[in-house]
């Protein structure tokens, strides 16, 4: 158990529902749900989803933290909005995924691996380093996630692709040293830092 | 008209239905002068369009007539059709009402013989069948119609047809020449029983019923059971005549959603309970019912029915709302998609007709009520400021017909108290 599981869980013990209504975004709507399975049944991807975000509602309610936390079918969402269009409880279904899914990450409680958080991390640590998304490195970390031999096998299926992007000046070789960032990434990393901070007072994290 | 109906004393109920008229002859019963106001042709509401009742799975014919025998016999009351009212003006026991009145085009003479409808030759869309079936332009609303008369649809006014329907029509019934009359009254309370109607289904996109035949609403499927309906009783579904024996019912379409109706409708849980049992009518165990829905809600006393239709072999129930509807392209159905609530499995059920349960929106939706009207966020009326004016069955609240009897009574006796402090205190009469 990482430091801040335990801390939520010596917080919220026994009180799943309470947890997520103040530490998950959005979390305030899932007391709303009233199970209908509209988002459930409109969902594109529901085949995909282990617990669909009717029956996650429910879990939480039903107090099955590590059940949910550990579950990566929050990571499934791909933003298309059309539960949140159908809800008829106007319920903000697509942001309470990705909070739930942010707060298992949180806690480390996220599947290791799962390729989603994967990309969102990478993603988020190469903005929060410069300022900027520096594809190349972006890209080639994801190519070498599962190690290095099928990092050179994604690099290769890859290979016309990356020349083509290249060729037309859509990706720089040269973004592989240093590459570009915005004009002071010092000030943007005490602008993460304190919204950072503003945030765990907020949701009580004391780390 | 009697010129001693047109003073302060008199009660003004608008809308024609179960409500408005028991409002309107509780009053009358009790000795008050009292105008109702019918915007269409015939009185009997939504009421005369229900092919029975529950719990008693009675027919609304029964209680109409009892109603329209009581009208008949009181000379307090004076009926008018086709009479929309455009304005309300001064305050408690002293308003000024503002009335049109619409042609009809056949005055008192007629006897309801239909020699003009024989000779007319132009079809309308049925006003009573929600569009399921034509009728000829001259027309008798339905068979409870109130008054026994003819109309004149307007298009035919003008036409080769108007001309035929007054030749064949031995009573000199038929006026061609009259106008859109508008008068103005003096009352002393007012009843807004101006009723329900239902939502409209083709907003709710992913159930297509703008785009499948198959997906009706359950006020259709009532024509559709009704002997006197467009199919005789039969239950045959639009697309291709077919029997339907495997129906699908939609519980709460439109209602409790943020995005169509906020409110719950009351009443169609026990309205779709009370179809499944249509279909056993007419199929016995070989029509088949399923219900899909996010709960059941058959108020009080009702959950007898529930109950006793939960023992029906051929009706299925599944705890969920449908996500989407999409057509079955060789055979016409539809399949039906979905996630259910009890177990979490998703589904893809094919049924042969589909009747969405829509919920109940204010008639009143769209239509100018006085401003001193107060209206919940549905829009269903609740009474004017000055506490002159009131509202009775639908239009207050999505009610039954047996509730809304209740609430037209209630707003009758209200609507006396006003008249009744007028004239004390006025010293009229």
């Amino acid at each position: 158990m990482t430091n801040a599981n335990q801390q939520a869980v010596a917080l919220y013990s026994n009180d799943f529902l309470r947890e997520v209504e103040e530490r998950v975004e959005e979390g305030e709507w899932v007391k709303m749900c009233m199970q209908c399975g509209v988002c459930a049944g409109s969902c594109p991807l529901g085949n995909a989803w282990q617990h669909t975000p009717q029956k996650l509602f429910m879990m939480i309610r039903a107090g099955k933290r590590e059940e949910v936390l550990t579950s990566d079918s929050m990571w499934m969402c791909t933003s298309c909005y059309n539960c949140i269009v159908r809800c008829p409880r106007k319920l903000p279904i697509t942001h309470i995924m990705h909070g739930l899914a942010n707060y298992a990450h949180r806690l480390n409680l996220a599947p290791k691996g799962q390729p989603t958080r994967e990309v969102a991390r990478l993603f988020w640590n190469s903005l929060a380093k410069t300022g900027r998304v520096n594809e190349l490195k972006f890209s080639l970390a994801m190519y070498f996630k599962d190690g290095i031999v099928q990092g050179i096998k994604n690099a290769m299926a890859m290979q016309s692709i990356g020349l083509a992007l290249v060729m037309t000046k859509r990706l720089n070789p040269m973004e592989l040293f240093g590459g570009h960032k915005c004009k002071d990434p010092g000030s943007l990393h005490k602008m993460i830092a304190k919204a950072r901070e503003i945030e765990d007072r907020k949701k009580g994290f004391t780390s | 008209m009697n010129a001693s109906i047109a003073t302060n004393q008199t009660i003004l109920v608008v809308g024609g239905g179960i409500s408005g008229m028991t409002s309107a002859l509780e009053a009358a019963e009790c000795g008050k002068q009292v105008i109702l106001a019918e915007r269409n042709t015939s009185l009997g509401g939504r009421t005369s369009l229900l092919y029975r009742y529950f719990p008693k799975m009675c027919h609304p014919t029964c209680g109409l007539e009892i109603n329209l025998r009581r009208l008949k016999a009181n000379r307090n009351l004076r009926v008018m059709t086709q009479t929309e009212v455009t304005s309300v003006t001064g305050k408690r026991g002293d308003y000024t009402v503002t009335l049109k009145i619409s042609p009809r085009y056949v005055n008192q003479n007629c006897t309801g013989c239909g020699e003009c409808a024989k000779v007319v030759e132009a079809e309308i869309d049925n006003p009573y069948e929600y569009g399921l079936s034509k009728t000829k332009a001259a027309y008798l609303p339905h068979a409870m119609a109130y008054p026994q008369r003819y109309v004149l649809d307007a298009s035919i006014v003008g036409a080769a047809d108007g001309e035929k329907a007054k030749a064949a029509c031995k009573y000199n019934a038929i006026e061609l020449d009259m106008k859109t009359e508008t008068v103005e009254l003096k009352v002393g309370a007012v009843i807004w029983a101006t009723g329900w109607k239902p939502y409209d289904a083709a907003k709710i996109q992913p159930y297509g019923y703008d785009r499948f035949d198959n997906v009706i609403t359950s006020l259709e499927f009532e024509r559709l059971a009704d002997p006197h309906g467009p199919t005789g009783g039969k239950l045959l579904r639009p697309s291709d005549g077919k029997e339907a024996k495997n129906i699908a019912f939609i519980q709460c379409a439109g209602s409790r959603d943020e995005n169509h109706l906020r409110h719950c409708s009351r009443i169609c849980c026990m309205a779709s309970l009370k179809q499944t049992q249509y279909v056993r009518e007419v199929y016995g165990d070989e029509g088949k019912s399923t219900i899909y829905y996010i709960d059941i809600r058959s108020i009080d006393r009702l959950e007898d029915f529930y109950q006793k239709v939960q023992q029906d072999s051929a009706v299925k129930f599944v705890k969920s709302k449908v996500a989407n509807i999409k057509l079955h392209e060789e055979t016409n159905d539809l399949i039906l998609h979905g996630v259910d609530t009890e177990g979490y499995h998703r589904y893809a059920a094919q049924h042969d007709l589909v009747v969405l349960a829509v919920g109940m929106e204010p008639e009143s939706n769209g239509i100018a009520l006085p401003a001193d009207m107060i209206t919940d966020s549905s829009g269903f009326i609740e009474g004017s400021k000055d506490g002159g004016q009131f509202s009775a069955g639908a239009a207050s609240s999505p009610l039954d017909v047996n509730r809304s009897v209740q609430s037209a009574t209630a707003a009758s006796l209200r609507a006396i108290q006003v008249v009744h402090k007028t004239s004390a205190t006025e010293g009229a009469r």
